[in-house]
């Protein structure tokens, strides 16, 4: 009986599985509390103001400033398969506070506010410590502030260093120097020019040498207030010899005007580390007629700087009115290996133009790029990849296989993959399929007992297995509902 | 019981079954012959509610039940079962997800505890050695990269899953060789009850040497135009359909 096909990770509970699909976006609810929100608009002055609040020194300071003032230089990309609207840039508030009420002088909370416990409670993240997941640590961040990181005292036995960067910045100032920046510069590109001027909280996590992390980090994003911008910036550092494997999860209230959250993730794993980075990106999509929705524009990258080291991205986009996001790679280590699995799936009027780029560097490296891509409704999903083989990668790999999977035929799936290669030696494949849920599967399906929308969920996930299965189990149990909610009422 | 009465149906604005009549008792086993075009899969996709065709006219009771009123999966779930001619491939799903989806969506029906997951995969062990089918087959996801014959063996596994009381077989002989045709005959034979009845669907002979119908009907441009015992499939075997025409 054991090497049967029935992994616990498919093995969800149908019941559940259909009362969640039942479900529209649960995790539309706001939270009434007491939030301090500065005022509105972006200049010199507000970069300084966010600064301040967060006790910053100078160095951090000026790099805000400077990133402030080359943004003010650029204007918006436009190359994206997208049909972005304009931000008004003024009229949106850089910071928000949801535990001010409850501060002491260090600038802490002195004790959680319950409206905040509560919610995350509700979002399934309890952040009381003998509550806590177990197995999980995890930073919950709401609006522009980390409310609370649980297991960091199990994890400092260990020297591993999980906070708020906010705290990073206080208590490892020189750790925070010395990467932040270095994967992803300010003058990267427009969003993360904005990201590095007003960027409020996320997660930074410091591997020391020859460590496993004994449990999966995870950091919880929530917007919550009204006409905010998130500014998450994560940072995350494994040293020569360790291991991570590190989890996000967003939501965000239903709400009728576009929330903004334009984040930066860096990673740099050293000689023989191994860094796994899993995403379910579930914030707000926006209604059935397009109104609302999160805009999510994102720079994650990491750099593989060892030799023999080891970096995946494994992201499930669900959410988003808008998606603009290429987690990618810099392979400059020898031998070093790197992995983008994704799934995205675009409903209604959701937009979505993700991807990821593999800069290959060292030599011998090797990328592997998995995209599946669901479109339904009126969505359009683009897959957009980068594969660039340095001319001296000699030996260098890279394996694409871009998947779209039609429902309807109002939608659009469309591929936009670029090799650009200066090395003889390289081996570089790309395979791309599109393909119909068909009538046939449905009746099929339908004839053995299944009802259509449970028959849908059943072939995507079977559909996006690939992808689903290289998430940690919690994750993937939660991805396979998600995609059978986000794809509800498309068929029929 | 099922009963057809006066059935027309159309399948892209053509009318194809004119006024069919068919009355199956319970652990009956009827054969249904004809020529290409005469009806015969339209007759069966319509029993189980295939969205592609029209009933324009007529009535299907099953069980004193308006099948007709039912969504396919409700069908299903009264026990009404079709071994598809050309079953499809489904990338990516397991069998096992598959079934499993398929039981517990007929046992949640019919208002019964849903199957654990132990219990589920000792069912799927258990069926599968019943059936005498592969059990690389059944790890597979579903229909994909099956030969013909796969195919046809994976629906009688499937039937054998879902313990149908009405179950047609929609030419379930096609494409198979002599050995693969008597493997699936005899899955089928074993799964029957004193209960089971079947409709066949066939051009030839040879299935019903496995599978003994009590009735044979002769199916021509949308009307049964003959109903007579076993001894007529070999008539038309030798005879063809021209004599019964005129």
């Amino acid at each position: 009986m054991k090497g049967e096909d029935i992994s616990s990770v498919k093995n969800v509970d149908n019941e559940y599985v259909k009362q969640v699909a039942n479900e529209q976006y649960k995790y539309g609810f706001t939270t009434d509390i007491h939030t301090e929100i500065i005022e509105k608009g972006l200049n010199e002055d507000v970069v300084r103001l966010i600064s301040q609040k967060k006790g910053e020194p100078e160095w951090l300071l000026d790099f805000r400033l400077n990133a402030f003032r080359h943004w003010t230089s650029m204007v918006q990309p436009k190359w994206g398969h997208l049909i972005l609207p304009e931000i008004d840039y003024q009229a949106i508030s850089y910071y928000a506070d949801p535990t001010s009420k409850s501060k002491s002088d260090d600038g802490k909370p002195k004790e959680i506010d319950p409206e905040l416990i509560k919610t995350f409670d509700k979002l399934g993240i309890p952040l009381e410590e003998r509550m806590a997941l177990s197995g999980t640590a995890v930073d919950a961040v709401m609006d522009s502030v980390s409310v609370k990181t649980t297991h960091t005292k199990a994890l400092e036995e260990k020297g591993i260093i999980f906070c708020s960067i906010s705290e990073a910045v206080k208590k490892y100032p020189e750790l925070v120097r010395q990467y932040l920046g270095s994967v992803v510069p300010y003058r990267d590109n427009y969003f993360a020019a904005l990201n590095s001027a007003v960027f409020s909280d996320g997660s930074f996590v410091y591997i020391p040498k020859n460590t496993r992390c004994p449990m999966e980090l995870s950091t919880y994003f929530r917007i919550n207030a009204r006409n905010i911008g998130q500014f998450e910036r994560t940072l995350i550092v494994c040293d020569d010899n360790s291991y991570v494997s590190y989890l996000e999860g967003c939501t965000a209230p239903m709400r009728d005007e576009n929330q903004l959250h334009a984040a930066i993730v860096e990673i740099v794993v050293m000689e023989n580390a191994e860094v796994k980075y899993s995403t379910v990106q579930n914030w707000y999509p926006g209604d059935a007629e397009g109104k609302g929705g999160v805009l999510n524009l994102v720079t994650k990258r990491g750099h593989l700087r060892g030799n023999n080291s080891k970096l995946s991205w494994t992201q499930v986009e669900t959410g988003s009115a808008i998606t603009w996001k290429y987690p990618s790679c810099v392979l400059s280590g020898d031998n070093s290996q790197a992995e983008f699995y994704s799934v995205a799936v675009t409903n209604n009027y959701q937009q979505a133009d993700t991807g990821t780029k593999m800069i290959h560097i060292g030599k011998n490296t090797k990328s592997t790029i998995i995209s599946k891509g669901i479109s339904a409704g009126r969505s359009q999903n683009s897959y957009r990849g980068l594969v660039k083989i340095g001319s001296k990668a000699d030996g260098a790999r890279n394996y694409s296989s871009c998947d779209s999977l039609l429902l309807g035929s109002h939608c659009g799936a469309h591929t936009f993959p670029y090799i650009d290669c200066h090395n003889n030696s390289a081996v570089v494949e790309h395979e791309a399929t599109t393909s119909k849920i068909s009538e046939d599967q449905l009746f099929y399906c339908n004839q053995r007992g299944i009802p259509t929308e449970e028959a849908v969920g059943l072939i995507v996930n079977g559909y996006a297995k690939d992808v689903i299965n290289k998430l940690p189990m919690e994750f993937a149990v939660e991805a396979q509902k998600l995609l059978s909610v986000s794809l509800e009422g498309t068929v029929g | 019981m099922l009963e057809i009465k006066n059935l027309h149906a159309k399948v892209d604005g053509k009318e194809i079954l004119k006024g069919v009549d068919l009355t199956i008792h319970d652990g009956e086993i009827h054969a249904l012959m004809g020529t290409n075009g005469a009806g015969k899969s339209t007759l069966s996709n319509v029993i189980v509610g295939n969205p592609k065709y029209e009933v324009t006219q007529g009535t299907i009771t099953f069980n004193g039940k308006d099948l007709l009123a039912m969504s396919p999966e409700e069908r299903s779930h009264e026990g009404v079962f079709m071994s598809f001619q050309m079953p499809v491939e489904i990338p990516g799903v397991s069998m096992t997800n598959f079934m499993r989806a398929a039981v517990n969506a007929r046992r949640e029906a019919l208002g019964q505890e849903l199957l654990k997951a132990t219990d589920f995969l000792k069912l799927m062990h258990d069926t599968q050695k019943l059936v005498d089918i592969d059990k690389k087959l059944v790890s597979r996801s579903v229909n994909e990269g099956f030969s013909g014959g796969e195919k046809k063996r994976n629906e009688i596994f499937q039937m054998a899953m879902l313990q149908p009381t009405f179950c047609i077989l929609d030419e379930t002989d096609s494409g198979l060789d002599v050995d693969a045709l008597r493997v699936v005959a005899e899955g089928f034979n074993r799964l029957r009850t004193e209960q089971t009845s079947a409709l066949v669907i066939t051009h030839y002979q040879r299935l019903l040497d496995y599978i003994r119908p009590d009735i044979i009907h002769v199916l021509l441009d949308g009307k049964i135009v003959k109903t007579a015992g076993a001894e007529l499939a070999k008539e038309i075997e030798e005879r063809g359909f021209d004599w019964i025409k005129e």
